[in-house]
């Protein structure tokens, strides 16, 4: 065989191979949060490195997005090739068979860098059902320069009381300053996540042992009350429609003194191009009251590969690219350090470029002091920080979520939200049959 | 004659029509009926069981259900009353000669164009929001205090919305029937010292009695089942103060993933819808009989 | 006409009617405005009607995010597509109805409208299993044929009408001259028929056009119309108010225009017979 011959077949069976390879597109389903939609202006990067592989892009506003991949994997419809999915749902959709494994991940891509908190979560009977993109807790954003202003200084691991006497001191209703920001959008990934952790801290709990909803208990109606009264005295107008992405603009536009909610909003406000605030911004822990238990939770979008889709190999190559150290690097070399996607690698905070980063060390720490398989004062039979992991909570949570904003919006009274609660859950329980 | 080959053949051209929308109703009707007597949540496969009637009892039992029940009616009862007030308003304003009859007649039509969600998010980010809305920058400059309409007056507010984009067509028909009365008549009537008033009463009001029935039949048929504007909106809350019985069942169905709690809710809507529907069309029907 | 002859009340009315157009108008407008603002002055206070920096930095965003030509394109087909499916099975019947009415005609039109009235969220699961078993999810051509039949009794509805204005004498004369079925359709009544048809077209395909929740659940990337487009900007993270305005503009533009520009032939038609 000639030389030329050999090319000449060589290129045939690359063209071949190129031809077959063009077939392959890859639909992915992800949040339209900042850190995705820079995901989805890098592809270039990933498809110049996997030729043959074409990626479309499904960016929808969390809700939506949720509701149309859960429809989709429940019913097989195997519209999506990668979904970008919760702590909440992995471990409930790994139990039923619906990911992907991911435990064939090159040693490349070492996932033992990956931070144990956030693996934990992701992993279902010793296997990774979904990779990473970015990790969060929550935790105290605060404006220095009111706290200074109000004669204060906060404490690295705040208590709740100190908390709700700095945002009175700190707000300024005529001057369109409100102490402190916290969402009140009913909906269990909004105003519920937020209150289940604090929660948490006040001692309160879900469950009981035998899945008895405690929304009666003191300890609930304390967390409530604490709260709505806070709210009330130093919060926004509006403050029952505020979800994450509202108070990131009141924040950002120097409207609020404090606010506490996911880490990963941290980038955003202190970044000069889209905050006036970015340089007067500090971060301490999410509050507790003493019993143990900080309010701060613990979340992770990561990427899901649901188990009918014909074209694992591919999705694989996507997966491993969007939640490796080298997208990371990536990220780095394009937006700076303070951008790239946090809470998902020891690597990273070993890093000492990032290092450098204000929020790096308070992320961690956050991160690392959420305990989502103990996550209550008292015994609980669930998982989970700011969720219970179980297919009936987003339901429940989010009816309740409605009682709980209708309460802060002064419609009900605290004592009426808390027996409405109570009454639902013990309804739906009932039904899903945890109540015998 | 051929009339018997004529009706043959008009019967043929109707079927079309009949067997597709028969289909389209009574396969997915058979389903989400047998899935109402299922325990069958999406989230956990394999545990669907019969269980009678008891995604009916949970579905009719559920506090929400009244509440929504009653906020359909408002919802759609306030958007008609706007919608028929205002048009028969506003055509009675466009009607008159003026300068720039067809610019305006743009304008007013224009919300009609609109989606449903852009006009939602439109109206909820950039005007009703009480920090960075348009009615709050006007708040704060007249030296009030901003209101917050979705956490206050949620249902008032969607019904605000919705009729901005169903004004231009109530005005639209209403303004057609206005421009084929007789104006002999009213001139007429003029002459014999009929007021303006009673010029209104007693003969544009009867002559527009047939578009005003056309207006709520139609309008009616969408406003039964707004959603999106509730979605972006208000999420149905606070509470349950803006959820309706679409949005109700689509809690049930797609937040909850109850398909049998979702489909028993989908029966009770479509019972519901129907005993709307025979009503408004003994009305129509004899409205539209002459 | 006497009543209007006086300047001063034409000067009243031209006034009120430009009022109350521009304040109908002017959410969209604002909208408009708030596209070529940045995020900063989109929501300053107070708010710039007119003086600010006018750029095109959130079209140029937009653009670079979504496909936006595809949505568009995606749009056009199933708004056009299902409304032309729509009336092709639709004229026959409503022609039917209206020149050979049988006794049952008023019911069959009545219940072909009730079918409208089903809530969709209660029918999502059962269609969305029979369209992964046909393999017409994300797929353009199961738009089409959803939205033909959830518009297809208001088509109907709007052709009868129209239709029953058509004189009989005129058919029936045509008949005494020999016209065969087919001929009188074709040459008579199409051509008395058309404005009625343009009529319902238009508002179909705007109908259509603007449905949100089938669009919205039976797509993923392929089919995926400007309702979907709109979807992923409704609450991203941070200032993004000129981002959706920019976004709003571009998926309400096109169907506007169309409007504008055929209000004439829109208007002809929509009676719903109401005049009578």
């Amino acid at each position: 065989m000639t030389a030329t011959m050999r090319a000449l077949l060589g290129a045939t069976a690359l063209s071949f191979a190129g031809f077959a390879l063009q077939a392959e597109t890859l639909t992915i389903a992800t949040v339209n949060n900042g850190d995705m939609i820079r995901m989805q202006k890098l592809t270039g990067d990933f498809t110049a490195k996997n030729p043959g592989i074409e990626v479309e892009w499904v960016t929808l506003e969390e809700n939506v997005l949720r509701q149309r991949v859960t429809t989709d994997i429940a019913t097989k419809g195997g519209q999506y090739d990668v979904m970008t999915i919760g702590t909440y749902e992995v471990p409930i959709w790994g139990k039923q068979g619906w990911l992907v494994s991911l435990n064939d991940l090159p040693a490349s891509y070492d996932v033992d860098d990956l931070l144990p908190a956030i693996r934990g979560g992701l992993t279902v009977d010793g296997a990774l059902y979904a990779a990473p993109f970015y990790g969060e807790s929550s935790m105290v954003m605060y404006r220095t320069d009111l706290m200074e202003k109000a004669g204060l200084s906060m404490p690295d691991a705040p208590t709740w009381e100190f908390i709700a006497d700095a945002a009175r001191k700190m707000t300024d209703k005529s001057g369109e300053v409100y102490g402190i920001c916290l969402r009140g959008k009913a909906g269990w990934g909004e105003n519920m996540a937020f209150l289940t952790a604090t929660a948490n801290s006040f001692g309160a709990r879900w469950f009981d042992m035998d899945w008895k909803p405690q929304f009666d208990s003191d300890a609930w109606k304390s967390t409530l009350s604490f709260y709505i009264d806070l709210m009330n005295d130093a919060g926004p107008p509006g403050a029952a429609n505020n979800g994450f992405n509202e108070n990131l603009a009141l924040f950002q536009t120097g409207k609020c003194g404090m606010w506490i909610d996911a880490t990963v909003a941290a980038s955003f406000v202190t970044n000069p191009k889209d905050s006036t605030v970015a340089d007067k911004v500090g971060f301490a822990l999410a509050p507790d009251n003493g019993l143990g238990k900080r309010g701060n939770w613990l979340w992770a979008w990561s990427l899901a590969i649901p188990a009918g889709t014909q074209k694992a190999d591919a999705a694989m190559k996507f997966v491993e690219w969007a939640t490796s150290k080298e997208y990371l690097a990536l990220v780095a070399a394009n937006e700076g350090w303070a951008n790239v996607p946090p809470g998902t690698r020891t690597s990273l905070y070993e890093n000492p470029e990032y290092a450098k980063v204000p929020f790096a060390k308070m992320t961690l720490d956050s991160i690392n002091s959420a305990d989502p398989t103990n996550p209550t004062v008292d015994p609980v039979p669930y998982v989970g920080v700011q969720f219970v992991a179980i297919p009936e909570f987003q339901g429940i949570a989010t009816a309740i979520g409605q009682q709980f904003s209708a309460a802060l919006a002064g419609q009900t009274s605290v004592d009426d939200a808390l027996a409405n609660a109570q009454a639902l859950a013990t309804r739906e329980m009932t039904k899903a049959g945890y109540i015998k | 004659m051929a009339t018997q080959a004529r009706r043959a053949a008009a019967r043929l051209m109707i079927s079309p029509a009949v067997i597709l929308l028969l289909c389209w109703m009574i396969v997915p009707l058979a389903m989400t009926l047998y899935f109402s007597f299922l325990r069958y949540n999406l989230l956990m496969p394999g545990t669907e069981a019969w269980t009678g009637l008891t995604n009916y009892r949970y579905f009719l039992t559920d506090p929400a259900f009244f509440e929504a029940l009653g906020n359909t009616l408002t919802l759609v009862g306030g958007v008609l009353v706007i919608t028929v007030v205002g048009g028969i308003l506003l055509g009675l304003l466009l009607d008159q000669p003026f300068r720039g009859q067809g610019i305006v007649r743009i304008l007013v039509i224009a919300p009609f164009f609109v989606m449903p969600t852009v006009s939602a998010l439109v109206w909820k980010n950039m005007f009703m929001n009480p920090v960075n809305g348009l009615f709050a920058h006007v708040a704060k400059f007249l030296g009030l205090a901003p209101y917050d309409f979705l956490t206050q007056a949620p249902l008032a507010s969607i019904i605000a919305i919705v009729s901005w984009q169903w004004l231009p067509f109530a005005t639209l028909i209403l303004l057609t029937a206005l421009q084929s009365l007789d104006r002999e008549q009213l001139e007429a009537a003029e002459m014999d010292g009929a007021g303006a008033l009673s010029r209104f009463i007693f003969i544009m009001l009867p002559h527009l009695g047939r578009a005003i029935t056309v207006v709520i039949l139609i309008q009616t048929i969408f406003l039964l089942s707004v959603f999106a504007e509730i979605l972006v909106t208000t999420n149905g809350g606070p509470g349950t103060a803006s959820t309706n019985l679409t949005y109700l069942i689509y809690a049930q169905s797609l937040l909850q993933f109850d398909v049998g709690g979702g489909s028993a809710g989908g029966v009770v809507a479509i019972i519901l819808a129907n005993i709307v529907a025979i009503f408004l069309m003994r009305m129509i029907g004899k409205n539209l009989e002459t | 006409m006497a009543r209007a002859s006086s300047p001063q009340r034409r000067a009243v009315v031209t006034l009120a009617a430009w009022t109350a157009g521009f304040v109908i108008f002017f959410p969209i407008l604002w909208t408009v405005l708030t596209s070529f603002k940045t995020e900063a002055e989109a929501i300053a206070s107070p708010p710039s009607f007119l003086f600010f920096n006018w750029t095109v930095e959130n079209y140029g965003e937009v653009m670079e995010r979504s496909n936006y030509f595809r949505h568009f394109w995606n749009s056009v087909v199933i708004s056009v597509g299902s409304t032309l499916l729509g009336l092709a099975i639709a004229i026959p019947a409503a022609w039917s109805m209206a020149f050979a009415p049988a006794k049952h005609t008023k019911d069959v039109l009545m219940w072909m409208l009730s079918t409208k009235m089903l809530p969709p969220v209660g029918v999502l699961i059962p269609i969305y299993l029979i369209f992964r078993d046909t393999g017409l999810l994300d797929t353009r051509i199961g738009l089409v044929i959803v939205m033909t039949l959830i518009n297809l009794p208001i088509i109907v509805w709007m052709l009868y009408t129209y239709f029953k204005e058509i004189p009989g004498e005129i058919l029936e004369a045509s008949r005494m001259d020999g016209a065969s079925l087919r001929a009188e359709i074709l040459y008579v009544l199409t051509p008395m028929a058309v404005p009625g048809i343009a009529s319902t077209l238009l508002l179909n395909v705007i109908l259509a056009w603007n449905e949100a929740f089938w669009t919205l659940n039976l797509t993923a990337a392929k089919a995926a119309p400007l309702t979907a487009f709109i979807a992923s900007y409704s609450s991203p993270e941070g200032l993004f108010y000129a981002k959706l305005s920019a976004a709003s503009t571009m998926a309400i533009a096109p169907i506007l225009i169309l409007g504008w520009f055929s209000q004439k032939q829109l208007v002809r038609g929509l009676t719903f017979g109401a005049v009578k």
